[in-house]
């Protein structure tokens, strides 16, 4: 009879946390239904697809090939990235430069994001800054298999 | 001919009141559910670009189980698994006919009493439906031709017989202060004071009784504390062969019976339709002083205030459901059988003691 008091003061201390939480969130949510700035939301919850959630500045999100000052991709087509992709999702394919410089370019630079595990090693790997994965764009999904392949276009833009 | 005429429209006005209700408990729930979780909960059904808090929630949920496949298992018996959620639907709608929601209004020197049927039974016929929608458990479980479905309706029948008997003992002490089985009488009997302030609410002359009933009674609804027949995290319920709208007239009645169950602790323990001090030509407080109101006033104040609690009982039980983990299925009858069944037989004898001195 002792523990059964016992347990009954312990499901009351556990109401009690459920109905602050209750109460607290309530408040607030009122308040904000009328457009009474308080001091905190009544929820942790982002609207997501109308309201984001600032990424973090070392987040991996989709690629973009960076560009030189004329333009022209800083890729050289070393193929270091593609070397070192796990997941083998990135086919490179070289051209010649007219630019004795720069000697190589990538005549065709393909990312096929079906396969792409977002672990970075692109961006570790390539000695040209050439590759980053900084766009904060993370919405990836599409209706089909093809339209996830990105090709020079997409990741130059 | 007009007596069934109100009849009828008791009948219709009782069945809107009960089935709305109990569609945006369903959003209450959720929404509830969510401000205790730190979330916003469903938000996004929208009606030309209006969300409202998402209210239209329960419309958007019930277009989906109309247009759900209606599933029915090979080699089951298919006429009592089509059955089954009718039965327990059925027999927990019909309770809310006993249900007091005001006191008796006049219309044109006519006493209407605000109850559809007022039996000299009434609370009887209210446990005696409840304890028949164990039937709609038993069969869905048994006709589903899967044996996890029928060891949850065997989970279901046992859990709700035994807390049946907690629940049956602990209204005779409340039956043995408002002599009256009849829920209108019983409420009335509340609206007498104790001691010259306190209202005569059952609350107030049988605690304890009040205790194990409401434990017994969230047994009954079989939500998440007791919720051993469904477990539908983890171990299979009965009505795990189900789909769609069947499925969906199982969790309608799961809802509906909260509403019950919160109609009855307010009718019984806490003064139904009495409002404090409030009498048939307005207040008149134990302080001294009175306010006169028009009659039609004092049944405004009556009916609103039965909502309120019930409201009221409503928010606490889904608080319950979303603060407690599921008891273990020996913690369970152990809690029915040795706890609540020796607690309410207690409450008997003590009354019966207080009564006759």
């Amino acid at each position: 009879m002792l523990k059964a008091i016992g347990y009954f003061w312990e499901l009351l201390k556990g109401g009690w946390i459920t109905t602050r939480h209750f109460m607290t969130n309530m408040f607030h949510h009122t308040l904000r239904l009328f457009h009474i700035k308080t001091k905190r939301p009544g929820a942790v919850t982002y609207q997501y697809p109308e309201v984001k959630k600032p990424l973090a500045a070392r987040h991996r999100s989709l690629h973009r090939l960076m560009t030189r000052e004329d333009g022209k991709p800083r890729c050289v087509a070393c193929m270091l990235c593609a070397t070192v992709c796990p997941s083998e999702c990135i086919v490179i394919e070289a051209a010649e430069d007219a630019d004795p410089e720069i000697q190589k370019v990538p005549k065709s630079f393909t990312i096929d994001l079906n396969r792409c595990c977002f672990c970075g090693f692109c961006v570790e790997a390539c000695p040209e800054d050439a590759i980053r994965m900084d766009t904060g764009v993370i919405d990836l999904a599409r209706r089909s298999h093809d339209d996830l392949i990105f090709g020079l276009d997409k990741l130059l833009k | 001919m007009t007596d069934i005429w109100v009849v009828l429209i008791k009948i219709v006005l009782a069945l809107v009141w009960f089935f709305v209700l109990t569609l945006y408990l369903t959003w209450a729930e959720r929404k509830e559910s969510a401000v205790i979780q730190d979330r916003v909960g469903a938000n996004r059904a929208r009606i030309l670009g209006m969300t409202v808090i998402g209210l239209f929630q329960p419309i958007a949920d019930a277009i989906k189980m109309f247009f759900k496949e209606d599933f029915v298992p090979a080699f089951s018996r298919k006429a009592l698994h089509t059955i089954a959620p009718f039965v327990s639907f059925f027999f927990v709608a019909i309770t809310i006919s006993a249900v007091p929601f005001g006191d008796d209004i006049r219309i044109g020197g006519k006493a209407i009493s605000l109850q559809v049927f007022d039996a000299n039974v009434g609370l009887l016929f209210v446990l005696a439906m409840l304890s028949l929608a164990i039937y709609g458990i038993l069969i869905s479980g048994w006709a589903s031709n899967n044996r996890f479905a029928l060891l949850g309706g065997m989970r279901g029948a046992a859990q709700l017989i035994s807390y049946e008997v907690a629940l049956g003992l602990s209204l005779v002490g409340l039956i043995m202060v408002f002599p009256s089985l009849r829920m209108s009488e019983l409420v009335r009997a509340q609206g007498a004071l104790l001691f010259g302030f306190l209202p005569k609410w059952g609350v107030f002359l049988q605690p304890l009784g009040f205790l194990v009933f409401f434990f017994a009674a969230l047994a009954e609804t079989k939500r998440v504390p007791f919720d051993m027949p469904e477990g539908e995290s983890e171990i299979i319920g009965f009505f795990t062969e189900y789909g769609g709208l069947k499925w969906g007239l199982f969790m309608f009645t799961d809802f509906m019976e909260i509403l019950i169950i919160s109609t009855l602790l307010t009718s019984l323990y806490f003064g139904g339709w009495q409002v404090p001090w409030l009498g048939a030509n307005g207040f008149s407080f134990p302080w001294g002083g009175a306010w006169h109101l028009a009659p039609w006033l004092v049944t405004v104040f009556q009916v609103a205030a039965f909502n309120v609690k019930v409201f009221f009982f409503c928010w606490l039980q889904i608080l319950i459901r979303w603060t407690y983990p599921r008891f273990r299925y020996d913690q369970v009858m152990d809690l029915g059988w040795k706890l609540l069944v020796p607690l309410s037989l207690l409450n008997i004898v003590g009354t019966a003691v207080l009564l006759s001195l």
